[in-house]
């Protein structure tokens, strides 16, 4: 793998989500896996059985943390409480960069604990790379922000979803966890081409990437991470492969979890696609 | 007309007062928001419609889609008071709850915080169950506390054996005291059981099942004493005398030994003469709890 700055030069491969159902597994079993990504969240507490698992696991594994609250784009400041407790984390875990989302979900001390997408207006630029550079200045690691599914769109935007996502990064000077799933989901949602978006990237920027199984209703797409990939999302991963070169790669599953091994036979599907551009890279070379 | 919110505070304000408004009964968007504004309204005021979604419709998947975190992850952390009210009470108490406590924290941990108290406060949504309900919230409260908080150095038992009357003591953060008017733990435990072993032979989310209160054996008020705490990562429920009970909630509040333990005794029926014994055995499990530690150093300092 070729790292950059924002993931902190890593050579990570392909990582799978830990998930409580895979412990048992995992801890008897001891299967390869290049790298775990785990819930920041779930794991900033100040003891018990979330902190021992880690723990175990970290011996092992190597594990990135990745958020679901820190909002970004949220007006009010962040929780001192919370960047505390994040920092702690990231002691422990030694994670060399660190995700969450392009988004906001809190107002005024309240919670919605959902990832609530942004209006792409210029003060939600300014805004938003404020506060993601303020939390990496702390936190003294390389962020990268993630692009979010969405079901709505506001009559405030000034930009596409795109636009807005390299304006933040740039301000912030930051990195970017490209989840190709979302990009799909949103594109369906709202209209779009979804290579149009991966094409239009900051690649040098992309710290990492995400890919997942989504549900389809009858008027708009979920983001459930409850199904195996589908085509036209491995279409987007293998285009976002070609421009950023082989990437920290990770399949979430986060509900109607099959096992271990079928959640990370799916996640390998991703080394064909890392293996087709190196062999490109080697062409290009001979 | 609906003001048009324009700035980003604006907007995320007004989302999130739609967005956290309780669904109707078919968990559908309201009409009319909390001061009478039509939600149609509100919605086109700020969100884009596309080709198959209204305005309001988008912005009721966020609402729909809010409701359902919150009431699941509510009715997780309170099964057992789930089973004793009836999923149908349980859920207009989970609405009643949330609506007035919604989450103040980055982590749904902490959903359930003021749950006890907000239940004691509004009897009414528990009915004739009531006191049983708020055993049940505190068990299960204890539990989430238990679950996950600190645990600190314990002190070695050459330390206890120096303690004194003017000594200050702390107890171990997971460990929770729980006063109850019934013997409840027992149930709330047989509960959980009884919700797992259905889970696991039906396979299915129980939480989107029809539950009638459940039938409950003969069940008498009894005041009973309760520490819920930590031992190798599981938490376990441990019945108190109710003078243990009163002599750890003392230490607990920073009081010396000896005032800790004469607040233990009051109202005792227990002979004097046969007081130091009992003392000496709490004593002895708590090392081997390890359930005191030493009170934080900022306790010490006097303003
Ligand atoms: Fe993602």
């Amino acid at each position: 793998m070729s790292g950059n700055r924002f993931n902190a030069w890593s050579n990570h491969g392909i990582g799978i989500g830990l998930r409580i159902p895979h412990y048992a597994h995992i801890f008897s079993r001891k299967p390869v896996v290049d790298w775990f990504e785990i819930i920041s969240e779930n794991f900033m507490v100040d003891g018990g059985r979330p902190l021992a698992v880690l723990d175990q696991i970290l011996e092992r594994y190597r594990v990135v943390q990745h958020g679901v609250s820190m909002y970004f784009g949220s007006v009010t400041a962040p929780d001192p409480e919370h960047l505390r407790r994040l920092k702690t984390l990231v002691r422990r875990t030694g994670t060399p960069w660190l995700s969450d989302h392009l988004c906001w979900g809190s107002v005024d001390g309240t919670y919605t604990h959902d990832l609530l997408p942004l209006p792409y207006t210029w003060e939600a630029v300014e805004r938003t790379a404020e506060r993601v550079r303020i939390v990496q200045d702390y936190l003294e690691i390389p962020v990268a922000v993630e692009n979010v599914s969405s079901y709505a769109a506001f009559t405030a935007s000034e930009m596409t979803e795109w636009e807005f996502l390299t304006e933040v990064v740039e301000r912030a000077d930051c990195g970017i966890l490209l989840d190709v799933n979302n990009i799909y989901v949103s594109s369906v949602n709202h209209e779009f081409d979804p290579m149009e978006y991966v094409n239009a990237v900051p690649a040098q920027r992309v710290a990492q990437l995400h890919i997942a199984g989504h549900s389809r209703y009858e008027k708009y797409i979920l983001d459930t991470h409850d199904h195996p990939v589908i085509d036209p999302v491995w279409q987007l991963y293998a285009r976002a492969i070609q421009r950023c070169g082989p990437t920290p790669t990770l399949l979430e599953w986060d509900d109607r979890i099959p096992s271990f091994d079928e959640v990370h036979a799916e996640a390998k599907k991703a080394e064909r696609y890392l293996l087709d551009y190196a062999a490109q890279a080697e062409e290009v070379t001979a | 007309m609906t003001a048009q919110p324009t700035s980003l505070s604006e907007i995320q304000r007004a989302m999130a007062d739609a967005v956290l408004q309780p669904l109707t009964a078919d968990d559908s968007m309201q009409a009319t928001g909390a001061r009478g504004e039509r939600m149609e309204q509100v919605a086109a005021s700020f969100i884009a419609p596309n080709m198959r979604l209204t305005a309001f419709e988008r912005l009721e998947i966020y609402n729909r889609q809010y409701w359902f975190r919150v009431l699941d992850s509510f009715a997780e952390d309170f099964a057992a008071l789930r089973t004793i009210l009836g999923s149908h009470a349980f859920h207009r108490l989970s609405v009643a709850y949330l609506t007035t406590h919604p989450s103040r924290s980055f982590t749904l941990r902490n959903l359930g915080a003021h749950l006890v108290a907000w239940l004691i406060a509004n009897p009414q949504f528990a009915g004739r169950r009531h006191a049983l309900a708020v055993d049940a919230a505190r068990m299960e409260w204890a539990f989430v506390e238990a679950f996950d908080n600190a645990e600190h150095p314990p002190l070695t038992s050459d330390q206890i054996a120096k303690l004194d009357a003017s000594s200050r003591l702390a107890l171990q953060p997971h460990v929770q005291l729980l006063a109850l008017a019934y013997p409840a733990d027992n149930l709330v435990l047989e509960l959980h059981r009884r919700d797992e072993r259905q889970a696991g032979e039906a396979g299915l989310n129980h939480d989107n099942a029809e539950l009638p209160p459940a039938r409950l054996p003969q069940f008498r008020r009894r005041s009973t004493w309760v520490a819920a705490h930590r031992v190798d990562n599981s938490v376990y429920y441990l019945r108190l005398r109710r003078e243990e009970y009163l002599t750890l909630a003392a230490i607990r509040q920073g009081h010396a030994l000896a005032d800790a333990l004469e607040a233990g005794f009051i109202g005792s029926p227990l002979p004097v003469s046969r007081r130091p014994s009992y003392v000496r055995q709490w004593f002895a499990r708590w090392a081997e709890l390890e359930w005191i530690c030493a009170p934080p150093l900022e306790s010490f300092i006097t303003s």
